[in-house]
C-alpha cells in the first residue's frame, strides 16, 4: 500500500439539527485518486471544506502529513500540504492568469508581512516563485495564457487555473470539488489527462458529477447520500453494490 | 465579499507626465515672483501634507480593500505627540520627534487594529470609526491633554544634525521644500510597496481574501501590517500638520477629518497613490474655490462629490486613463 497522506476519522459536522457530514472516514494515499460521489446534497462539498479547514467539524479526527488538522484554519491546514479547489469558480478575477498563480506561489515563501525586506523588493523578481508558478501554469496547460486577465477566459480556463494556483503551492494532498462542473467535452477529457499527469505525486480527493471521469480516474470510491457513506470501496465493488444502484448509480445511468 | 474591481496599478504614460509636471510646477512654485507667496505656500503645504494622509488611507482602502472611516486618529494622535514632546522653552529636534511622532501612531494602529482587522465589510467600517471617535473624545473631554481647546505647538521642531542648520523649519519655503520632499518619499516608498510581495498580498486580500486564505496566507498579520504602517504614514502627515499650523485640536482626529481623506481617495482614483495625490489637491482646491464662493459650500462640495462618483467611478485619474485610452485607439 502506498503513503497514507490524509485520514480522517468519524467527521461529522451538523447545522443546528442537520447532520450534514454524518461519521465519514476517509483515507487518502499517495499515487491514489479517490473519489467521492453522490446526489447533490448529500455532504460532499461540506467533507471538502473540512478537511481544507474552511468549515471546523462538530468531531472527529484529521490527521494530514502526521499533523493533526480538525479545527484549525485554512492557511495553517494549506501550509501543512493541503491544497484544494473550489466547486464555484474561485479565483482573482481582475489578475492576469500569471499573477493569480503566482500569488499561489509566494504564499510558500517563509517570511511574514513583518520583514521590511518583503515591503520594498519586486514581488516580479522572486525566481523561486516564478520557477513555480511556470511549472504549475505548464501543467495545467495554461501558457498560452498567461497575460490574460482570468476573468476574460473561458470557463474551462478557469477551471484549469483554479488547479494551476491549487498545484503552485506544491501540495501533497489535492482536493479537487468537481473540477470537471460545466465543462464541454474535450475541455473535460483534457483534464481528466492532467489529473492523470498529476496523480504519481499527489494522494487526491475528488468530488465529481461526471460518472465516466469518477471510473476512468478513480482508485477508490466512496458514496454518499444524506451526509452518511452508503459504500465504499473499489469502483468495481461499488458498482456492483444492490444499495448504490438503487440510491444513486441506478438513476444516474439510465 | 463586494464585487471584485480591477484596480489602475500601472500608470499610463500620460498620467506619469502628468506628475512630473505637477513635481516640477510645485518645486517650482516659491521661485515665482508673487505677491503674497507666503499665504499660496502655506496652503500648498497644508495641501501635500493632505496628500500624505490620503495615501496612507489609500494603502488601506485602496489597495487592500479596508475603508476606514477613523483614520484621522492617527493623524491627529502623531500630531498631539508633537504637541506633548515640545518643551515650553526650546524646540524639540525633528530628527527624533518625526519618527517618535509616527512611531507612536503606528503602535496606535498596530493595538486598535489587533482589534478591528478581525471584522469584514460593514463593520470594520463601524469599528474603525468608533475606536476614533473614541480617542476623539479621550481628547476632547480631557483637561489635561488639552480639552476641546486643543494644545499649542510651542515651537516648529529644530532640524539641525550635529551643528549644520541647513534646514530651518519656521522659514516658510524651508517647510514647503521640506514637506515636497516626504511626499516625494512617501510616494516612492508606497509605489514600490505596491508591486512588493507584500503589497501583492495585500491586493489578493482586497479581490478575494477567502483564497488568499486557501493557498496558505494568515490575511490577519498582513491586514495588521497594513494598518499599521498606514497609521504611522498617516502619522507622518499629522506631524507635518502640527509642526506646520502650530497647534493641534480634537478636530485633526475628528470624523469629518477621516470622511474627507476618504472622499480625497475616491475622487482621485483609489489603488496607485498617485490618485490619492491627485484627489487631496483637487479636494483642497474645489473646496476652498466653493468656500469663497458661498457659506453653504458642502452642498456644493457634496454635489461634486456625487457628481464624480457617478461619472467618474475611478476618480479623476481614471478619467485620464479612459480619455488617453480612447485617443491612442486607432
Amino acid at each position: 500500500m502506498s503513503e497514507l497522506l490524509l485520514s480522517a476519522k468519524s467527521l461529522t459536522k451538523r447545522f443546528g439539527g442537520l447532520a450534514a457530514v454524518n461519521d465519514v472516514s476517509v483515507d487518502l494515499h499517495r499515487d491514489r485518486i479517490h473519489a467521492v460521489i453522490g446526489p447533490n446534497g448529500a455532504g460532499k462539498s461540506t467533507l471538502t471544506n473540512l478537511l481544507s479547514g474552511d468549515l471546523p467539524p462538530t468531531s472527529g479526527r484529521i490527521t494530514l502529513n502526521g499533523t493533526e488538522t480538525a479545527g484549525k484554519n485554512p492557511e495553517r491546514i494549506s501550509r501543512l500540504g493541503l491544497g484544494r479547489s473550489y466547486q464555484k469558480t474561485n479565483i482573482f478575477l481582475p489578475f492576469t492568469v500569471w499573477d493569480n498563480v503566482r500569488l499561489a506561489a509566494q504564499s510558500r515563501e517563509r517570511h511574514g508581512p513583518w520583514n521590511p525586506l518583503r515591503w520594498l523588493s519586486a514581488a516580479s523578481a522572486m525566481t523561486e516563485v516564478n520557477r513555480r508558478c511556470e511549472r504549475a501554469i505548464e501543467l495545467a496547460g495554461l501558457t498560452a495564457r498567461v497575460g490574460t486577465i482570468a476573468g476574460t477566459t473561458s470557463h474551462g480556463e478557469q477551471r484549469q487555473l483554479e488547479i494551476a494556483m491549487t498545484l503552485a503551492t506544491e501540495p501533497t494532498v489535492l482536493l479537487l470539488d468537481e473540477p470537471l462542473a460545466g465543462m464541454g467535452h474535450a475541455e473535460a477529457e483534457r483534464m481528466v489527462e492532467l489529473l492523470l499527469k498529476i496523480k504519481k505525486d499527489h494522494a487526491m480527493m475528488l468530488v465529481e458529477h461526471d460518472m465516466d471521469a469518477v471510473f476512468t480516474l478513480a482508485d477508490r470510491l466512496t458514496v454518499m447520500v444524506n451526509g452518511q457513506v452508503i459504500a465504499s470501496g473499489t469502483p468495481a465493488e461499488v458498482r456492483a453494490d444492490a444499495g448504490v444502484q438503487a440510491a444513486y448509480l441506478g438513476e444516474e445511468h439510465e | 465579499m463586494s464585487s471584485p474591481k480591477a484596480q489602475l496599478e500601472k500608470l499610463p504614460r500620460s498620467m506619469q507626465v502628468i506628475l512630473l509636471l505637477g513635481a516640477i510646477a510645485l518645486a517650482a512654485f516659491p521661485l515665482m515672483p508673487l505677491t503674497g507667496v507666503d499665504f499660496y505656500l502655506q496652503m500648498l503645504s497644508q495641501m501635500m501634507i493632505l496628500a500624505i494622509f490620503a495615501m496612507s488611507l489609500d494603502l488601506l482602502q485602496g489597495v487592500t480593500g479596508l475603508v476606514s472611516l477613523g483614520h484621522a486618529a492617527y493623524f491627529g494622535l502623531a500630531g498631539y505627540a508633537l504637541a506633548f514632546l515640545t518643551p515650553a522653552d526650546t524646540p524639540i529636534s525633528l530628527w527624533w520627534a518625526l519618527p517618535v511622532s509616527a512611531l507612536g501612531a503606528g503602535l496606535a494602529a498596530l493595538i486598535i487594529g489587533f482589534f478591528v482587522v478581525r471584522t469584514h465589510g460593514i463593520y470594520f467600517i463601524m469599528v474603525t470609526m468608533a475606536f476614533a471617535q473614541m480617542v476623539f473624545f479621550l481628547f476632547f473631554d480631557n483637561k489635561a491633554l488639552g480639552g476641546s481647546d486643543g494644545l499649542y505647538v510651542n515651537f516648529r521642531p529644530d532640524a539641525s544634525l550635529f551643528g549644520w542648520t541647513g534646514i530651518d523649519l519656521d522659514n516658510k519655503t524651508t517647510f514647503y521644500y521640506f514637506t515636497l520632499l516626504l511626499l516625494v518619499l512617501v510616494y516612492a516608498f508606497l509605489r514600490r510597496l505596491l508591486f512588493s510581495p507584500f503589497g501583492r498580498v495585500l491586493a489578493g486580500i482586497r479581490v478575494n481574501e477567502h483564497r488568499m486564505r486557501a493557498v496558505g496566507y494568515g490575511t490577519f498579520g498582513y491586514k495588521l501590517a497594513a494598518f499599521t504602517l498606514a497609521g504611522a504614514l498617516a502619522g507622518v502627515a499629522g506631524f507635518l500638520w502640527a509642526a506646520q499650523t502650530g497647534y493641534v485640536n480634537p478636530e485633526l482626529m475628528g470624523f469629518h477629518m477621516s470622511a474627507h481623506a476618504i472622499m480625497m481617495v475616491i475622487l482621485g482614483g483609489m489603488g496607485n497613490f498617485a490618485g490619492a495625490i491627485v484627489g487631496a489637491f483637487a479636494f483642497e482646491y474645489v473646496m476652498h474655490f466653493f468656500k469663497d464662493l458661498t457659506k453653504h459650500w458642502q452642498l456644493l462640495m457634496g454635489s461634486f462629490i456625487v457628481l464624480i462618483v457617478v461619472f467618474a467611478p475611478r476618480g479623476l485619474l481614471g478619467l485620464v486613463a479612459q480619455f488617453s485610452r480612447k485617443r491612442g485607439a486607432p
